[in-house]
């Protein structure tokens, strides 16, 4: 008679090799009660689609620090759909500039945060959006 | 087509939603398992376990590499983590030593945290086997958590148990105790390019050599039954020794070998089903266990449970005097 635990994907696409951020949301998530998958750095779309498919989380959060966010996030997006995980909310984490944000909420990114967010905020919103789509 | 019978053609997705059911106990997760309970009893369950850091996700990504390249069979890999005893959270990392399996649709990785169970694996660990079981995984490889001397769960749902140790980690005396090494059917020693490798290995040979089949006790319906010891003869399984490199892929070739071997042994000589009716044996127990929990807190009004740790708490009763009285009062 276990709950419904939250479970997230926490990846790290593309090539830059900072995953401090990564961590630091990954642990902040686990004492919030949460289950989070953690897949390491150097990920690639399909590899990141194929371990949310897998674990079937309910939310997949991405640290991207190499500015390639308006390449890998759509890309993301597009497999999660393909493999029928339209339902799966995806977070941002990273530095983004504020011009690509509106962009990137249009093709369906849920949350986006930058340098000095705070992991209370990102619990919040992600218990919010699970919250929502459960309604 | 049916949910069950989306998963037995193949379906990733229904695959995974039945995996998270099944991990979560609800209702249509127990009407599936018992519609697919049928297709199970196929595949084989390699458990593989140790103390942390010595290697296991590893040696279960080269493991499950090996048998992808070598054979035509599916492999399903349910990797366990702990949950945190305060919040219930877990961080889950066994997927990033497993990479090298991405892009390959004949393997399937499913990340558990043991919500609270203490024995090495989780609660529900034994329905998401039976899950990929039923959906045609051939080889399913159990992982526990970073297991210490006496997690060893995982020896009563594998067929094969894999023990594995890394050199500097303990000495003869260690080596001796009951519990994590007396499960293994397989010792594995990774990390075997580090120094002390030699002692290690003497270690455990000479833990092999001290042993002598013993009366096995096990426990059936809550009460404790003894198992004859076998007879020593040439038929009976001595635990081989495997040096293994599972970051470079060395000692992987020895390791199918040895576990070959033993899917032979079981085979030969009826271990395999013995195996199979002790796992399910104490399945039912813990089902059974869990539904007479669930029909007596149902019949005790939570005031009631509360008022009775209050008098134990105060000293007024014992615990055993209270459960009586709850028991007596309550259960027809």
């Amino acid at each position: 008679m276990t709950d419904k635990k939250i479970r997230v994907l926490v990846a790290k696409p593309g090539l830059d090799g900072h995953d401090r951020g990564a961590k630091v949301v990954a642990r902040a998530l686990r004492d919030a009660g949460m289950e989070v998958i953690y897949t390491g750095l150097r990920q690639t779309p399909e590899m990141i689609a194929e371990a949310a498919l897998q674990e079937d989380v309910d939310v997949v959060g991405l640290s991207i620090l190499s500015g390639a966010h308006m390449a890998l996030a759509p890309r993301i997006l597009e497999l999660l759909k393909k493999n029928g995980q339209d339902q799966v909310k995806v977070f941002i984490g990273g530095i983004i500039p504020d011009e690509d944000m509106p962009r990137l909420k249009e093709m369906g990114i849920t949350g986006i945060y930058g340098p000095g967010a705070s992991t209370d905020d990102i619990i919040k919103d992600v218990r919010e959006a699970m919250r929502l789509r459960n309604t | 087509m049916s949910f069950t019978q989306s998963i037995l053609e193949g379906n990733r997705l229904a695959l995974a939603r039945l995996l998270t059911q099944a991990e979560n106990d609800s209702a249509e997760g127990r009407a599936a398992l018992t519609e697919l309970f049928q297709y199970t009893g196929r595949a084989h369950l390699i458990g593989v376990t140790g103390a942390p850091g010595t290697g296991k996700s590893s040696l279960v990504n080269q493991l499950a590499l090996y048998y992808r390249k070598n054979t035509d069979k599916k492999v399903a890999i349910v990797a366990v983590d702990p949950s945190s005893p305060f919040t219930g959270g877990a961080v889950l990392g066994d997927r990033v030593r497993m990479r090298d399996l991405s892009g390959d649709s004949g393997v399937f990785i499913r990340s558990m945290a043991t919500r609270g169970a203490l024995g090495g694996i989780a609660q529900k660990t034994a329905s998401l086997v039976q899950v990929f079981d039923a959906a045609g995984y051939e080889i399913i490889i159990i992982e526990t958590v970073g297991a210490g001397q006496s997690e060893v769960d995982v020896a009563r749902l594998a067929h094969t148990t894999i023990v594995v140790e890394a050199p500097g980690l303990g000495d003869e005396i260690q080596a001796i105790k009951a519990g994590i090494l007396e499960i293994a059917d397989i010792l594995v020693i990774n990390k075997a390019d580090r120094p002390g490798v030699e002692n290690t290995e003497r270690a455990l040979r000479s833990t092999l050599e001290l042993a002598h089949p013993t009366k096995r006790v096990v426990r059936h319906h809550g009460a404790t039954m003894s198992m004859a010891a076998p007879t020593i003869d040439s038929t009976m399984w001595i635990p081989p020794i495997v040096k293994t490199i599972a970051t470079e892929g060395k000692g992987i070739d020895e390791l199918v070998q040895s576990i070959a071997k033993h899917v032979e042994h079981l085979r030969q000589s009826g271990d395999w089903a013995a195996r199979d009716h002790a796992r399910l044996g104490s399945e039912m127990d813990l089902l059974i266990r869990e539904a007479l929990m669930d029909r007596f807190l149902e019949n005790i009004p939570q005031k009631k449970y509360d008022e009775m740790i209050e008098k134990v708490a105060n000293r007024n009763i014992s615990p055993y005097e209270a459960i009586k009285l709850l028991l007596n009062g309550n259960l027809k």
